[in-house]
């Protein structure tokens, strides 16, 4: 299986790629074939392959730039790629789990590990702070989560997703059921950053490492989506009436909040922070009313976000190290400074703000189609307005670049960045003007 | 096939023009542009002689939600390709013997705009053409970004907020459209098949999510507020792209994509957005009497001249329809014009201030004549190019209704009154410090000018190559507008 594989590669990187690559395409063998593992706890399916395989991409663009992000502290590099690799493997689980023993395993090792690697700057008190507080709001999540599970268990008897969904397809389900199903949400919105459980995830990214908080505003989210839309959609999708309002209120507040929030941000790792909150909040509105296609839907959108996002944070990495700063200032003149690098980070922004023929804008428009279908008519008005008031934010960015009066660092780029940015621009445009490509993965 | 030519033509040229580097940049771009022209008069010839039915192009493109890569020319959509490509080498031209920084930058991003902008015209497929729509919006911005005036930043991005307000809207208007259709098609023969099976309460939302996106894009007032700003802030180049083609992606959107699809939303609202645009022709035409700034003056003669393309639009008759689109034309032509010698006194006297200007007549007198026959072109004198097509408009807006034609008639008199004030104080009178040492007209500039100026009494006297050609496409277009 997959998972093995995994761990054994942990020595260098082109090991580590060529590794990932192999995954991939075992991964890739899976396809078409549905298929149980440990005794029916994880369930390989389309949307599991489909999932890992984006989850897999993410991380070989992380592992290239790690490389020269760690150039200074090589001795710790087989650390913190091994951690990033246990990441990886907790995000796999969490796509594939058919047992609520799994999600919680997968849960903790994605999120144990990201504790570490949050905190990896040891002698950064901003790390420090992030890695605490990461840990101590995670582990309060993580309780709630396990409660709702034993609480679900307690009124079904099972810890298997087929056999609770049995249950709930049954009718006759008993309150205290909901009560566990209200648990769960509560740990899996807070694990997507969700208002009113947001509150870590700026401090957390703007303390941790850029690379780290590349990793943790992609390929974490992302997983931790997966795992929600999985569980919601197997188990939950009967009783999903009872929460649509809760949630629909959830949504609105996350869209809103983020993008207000977001406005007035000077630091760019908080600003990518609470853009993020609000494209976990667009990714809430296809989860409201799902149908069948809306985990296509999800998944386009995933894809879009995060091939964006790291191309982003590419570049950002490169200026930050050349700024010393990590402020929307530290662009200031990119584009006469380094015109390729601003033009890769203006692609990234347009995508980000949803603006064709990037991915992004296909993605918002498979969500609000599927909003729209499923009758949320006003929650798509606000996401759309909202859309409007994210093009102001990430123009802020794209302003400084061309507008503003450039100092005389020298901002260079090397091999591995300039791999990873143009591969992120391909592939943006790439779904962006192919999305049958992706849309009838799942 | 032809079609697909001409649309990725410039998208070519764009990518040579960048990797020409600075200096060779203009006239690549221009050599490319006219190649573009000749294309297109081929086209043109094809066309007199087959009609339109060799030009569509169709593909499948993506699945799920259905959507094609469909492209076209009927007589509409060629026109407005006609001018598209007709004005993008004067523009290029007209950049000519300026110092432009990043040259090769600066005229990518135009030949860019121009297939953006003819992607607009001749995409038949909903998402496509919103696509295109939003695709234009990139190259202006930043043109207006990079190359504008002092206060671009803010500018620019109001102007960029605003008009991707509206277009959001016409996207979920076009979301809305596909899961309330029966056939559930971008497809622009499906929608217009359809256009009656849609409930017409839906079609209330429709017309206004539609609406909103084209009013701030043509701008009618209110929703004008961004115009003027970017018209005055922008480059030369930029304010002539963003007037003379740019501002018809809403007019000919109008026609094409909103009459035809959402008939009976037309019916009930369309009376309220004629007055509208109306309203808008008068309150424009007062506003540039009062403009000191030149390019101001300009960018609201404009509001005040597409005001009324808009009201004969919704007119919903074949005059109205006509006047329109030869309007459009003639306007392109014209404010392209007036741009142009507004850039040319800027360059010369560094001020746009018509108070400080006079007696320019005396020190230039070639750009004197050409500056002339420019503004009676926009004031509509007969035999010139605005006169056809204001006077079928306003016959168009008569034959709807009696008083609103005789306000929107208001425009042709205070049009007068605010161009022949500027050209009498700019032009006549005696010179002042700042004209005496004006130079008249370069090579590339009198080439610009006459180009223009002959273009203006051409179509003045023969429009009927117009009206021919626009004629299938607007029949089929408002008999499917009138179906209740």
């Amino acid at each position: 299986m997959v998972v093995e594989i995994l761990d054994l590669r942990k020595i260098l990187v082109p090991m580590i790629i060529l590794g990932l690559a192999i995954i991939f395409y075992l991964n890739l063998e899976d396809w078409n074939h549905l298929q149980f593992f440990y005794n029916n706890m994880l369930r390989i399916d389309h949307y599991s392959v489909a999932f890992s395989g984006l989850a897999i991409i993410i991380s070989a663009f992380v592992f290239v730039l790690s490389v020269d992000f760690y150039k200074d502290d090589s001795r710790h590099i087989s650390d913190y790629l091994a951690i990033m690799l246990f990441i990886l493997c907790g995000a796999i689980v969490m796509f594939s789990y058919w047992n609520m023993a799994m999600l919680f395993l997968g849960i903790e090792i994605l999120s144990i590990s990201l504790y570490i690697m949050a905190g990896s700057k040891r002698f950064d008190v901003r790390s420090n702070e992030a890695g605490f507080k990461y840990f101590l709001m995670g582990s309060f999540a993580s309780g709630f989560l396990l409660f709702g599970i034993a609480l679900i268990y307690g009124a079904t008897g099972s810890f298997h997703l087929a056999n609770i969904a049995t249950y709930v397809a049954g009718g006759n389900i008993s309150p205290i059921f909901y009560v566990g199903m209200m648990m769960m949400m509560i740990a899996m919105l807070f694990k997507v950053a969700a208002v009113p459980f947001h509150f870590w995830s700026p401090d957390v990214y703007e303390g941790a490492p850029a690379l780290v908080t590349a990793l943790m505003s992609t390929l974490v989210k992302i997983a931790a989506f997966g795992a929600f839309y999985r569980l919601f959609y197997v188990c939950f999708l009967d009783t999903i009436g009872y929460t649509s309002l809760i949630l629909a209120i959830v949504t609105a507040s996350t869209i809103i909040l983020g993008n207000l929030t977001a406005l007035s941000q000077v630091n760019f790792k908080r600003l990518l922070a609470y853009s993020g909150i609000s494209h976990a909040g667009y990714l809430l509105l296809g989860l409201i009313g799902m149908k069948g296609g809306t985990a296509n839907a999800i998944f386009y959108y995933s894809s879009g976000y995060a091939i964006a996002t790291i191309g982003a944070f590419a570049v950002a990495i490169l200026v930050f190290k050349a700024m010393k700063n990590e402020n929307i200032e530290a662009f200031n003149g990119l584009g006469k400074k380094n015109p390729l690098l601003a033009a890769a980070l203006t692609m990234s922004m347009l995508s980000l703000a949803g603006i064709p023929p990037f991915a992004g804008f296909l993605g918002k428009y498979y969500i609000f189609s599927e909003a729209i279908n499923n009758g949320q008519i006003l929650l798509t008005l606000v996401a759309i307005i909202n859309s409007i008031i994210g093009v102001y934010y990430y123009f802020k960015v794209i302003l400084a670049m061309y507008t503003k009066i450039p100092d005389d660092t020298v901002i260079s780029s090397n091999v591995s960045y300039n791999i990873v940015i143009s591969i992120c621009l391909i592939l943006s445009l790439l779904i962006g003007i192919y999305p049958d490509v992706l849309m009838h993965l799942i | 096939m032809m079609t697909l030519l001409i649309l990725f033509f410039p998208l070519i040229a764009s990518l040579l023009v960048l990797l020409s580097g600075n200096k060779l940049a203009s006239k690549v771009a221009l050599l490319f542009s006219v190649i573009e022209l000749a294309i297109t008069f081929y086209v043109y010839l094809v066309y007199r002689q087959s009609g339109a039915d060799n030009f569509y192009y169709f593909k499948e493109w993506i699945s799920d939600p259905k959507i094609s890569f469909h492209i076209g020319m009927d007589g509409l959509s060629l026109l407005m390709v006609i001018l598209t490509n007709f004005l993008t080498p004067i523009i290029i031209l007209s950049a000519f013997n300026r110092n432009i920084e990043n040259a090769k930058g600066y005229f990518s991003l135009i030949t860019f705009m121009q297939f953006a902008l003819i992607g607009v015209f001749v995409a038949y497929d909903g998402l496509l053409y919103y696509i295109f729509w939003e695709l234009a919006l990139i190259p202006i911005y930043f043109i207006a970004l990079r190359w504008g005036g002092p206060n671009r930043v803010n500018v620019t991005l109001k102007f960029f907020i605003y008009t991707l307000t509206g277009s959001l809207l016409m996207l979920f208007g076009f979301i809305m459209l596909y899961h309330y259709n029966p056939s559930h098609s971008f497809d622009i023969r499906e929608l217009y098949a359809n256009a009656s099976k849609v409930c017409s309460c839906k079609q209330s939302w429709l017309f206004w999510l539609f609406f909103a996106a084209f009013a701030i894009k043509i701008p009618i007032v209110p929703f004008h507020t961004w115009q003027a700003d970017t018209y005055s802030e922008a480059p030369t180049q930029g304010s002539m792209l963003l007037a003379g083609i740019m501002l018809k992606m809403g007019t000919y959107s109008l026609i094409r994509w909103l009459i035809p699809i959402v008939p009976s939303g037309v019916a009930e609202w369309g009376p309220y957005a004629i007055v509208l645009c109306v309203v808008g022709i008068v309150y424009a035409s007062v506003i540039a009497i009062m403009q000191k700034d030149l390019k101001k003056l300009f960018a609201y003669s404009s509001v005040a001249h597409v005001g009324l393309i808009s009201a004969g639009i919704f007119a919903l008759n074949m005059q109205g329809l006509q006047g329109s689109v030869v309007q459009m034309l003639a306007h392109g032509v014209n404010v392209v014009g007036l741009f142009f010698c507004a850039d040319i006194i800027f360059n010369r006297t560094k001020s746009l201030n018509v108070e400080g200007l006079g007696g320019i007549r005396n020190v230039a007198p070639k750009f004197n004549t050409m500056f002339m026959i420019v503004v009676l072109g926009s004031v509509a004198l007969p035999l010139t190019n605005g006169f056809i097509g204001e006077f079928l408009l306003l016959f168009g807006v008569y034959e709807y209704n009696t008083w609103l034609s005789a306000f929107a008639g208001l425009t042709i008199i205070l049009g007068a009154v605010y161009m022949l004030r500027m050209y009498q104080k700019v032009m006549l009178g005696n010179t002042n410090d700042t004209t005496s040492v004006f130079g008249d007209l370069m090579w590339n500039e009198k080439l610009v000018l006459g180009i223009i100026a002959i273009a203006i009494i051409v179509m003045g006297i023969y429009p009927k190559p117009v009206f021919t050609i626009a004629e299938p496409a607007l029949k089929t277009i408002l008999s499917n507008a009138l179906i209740k």
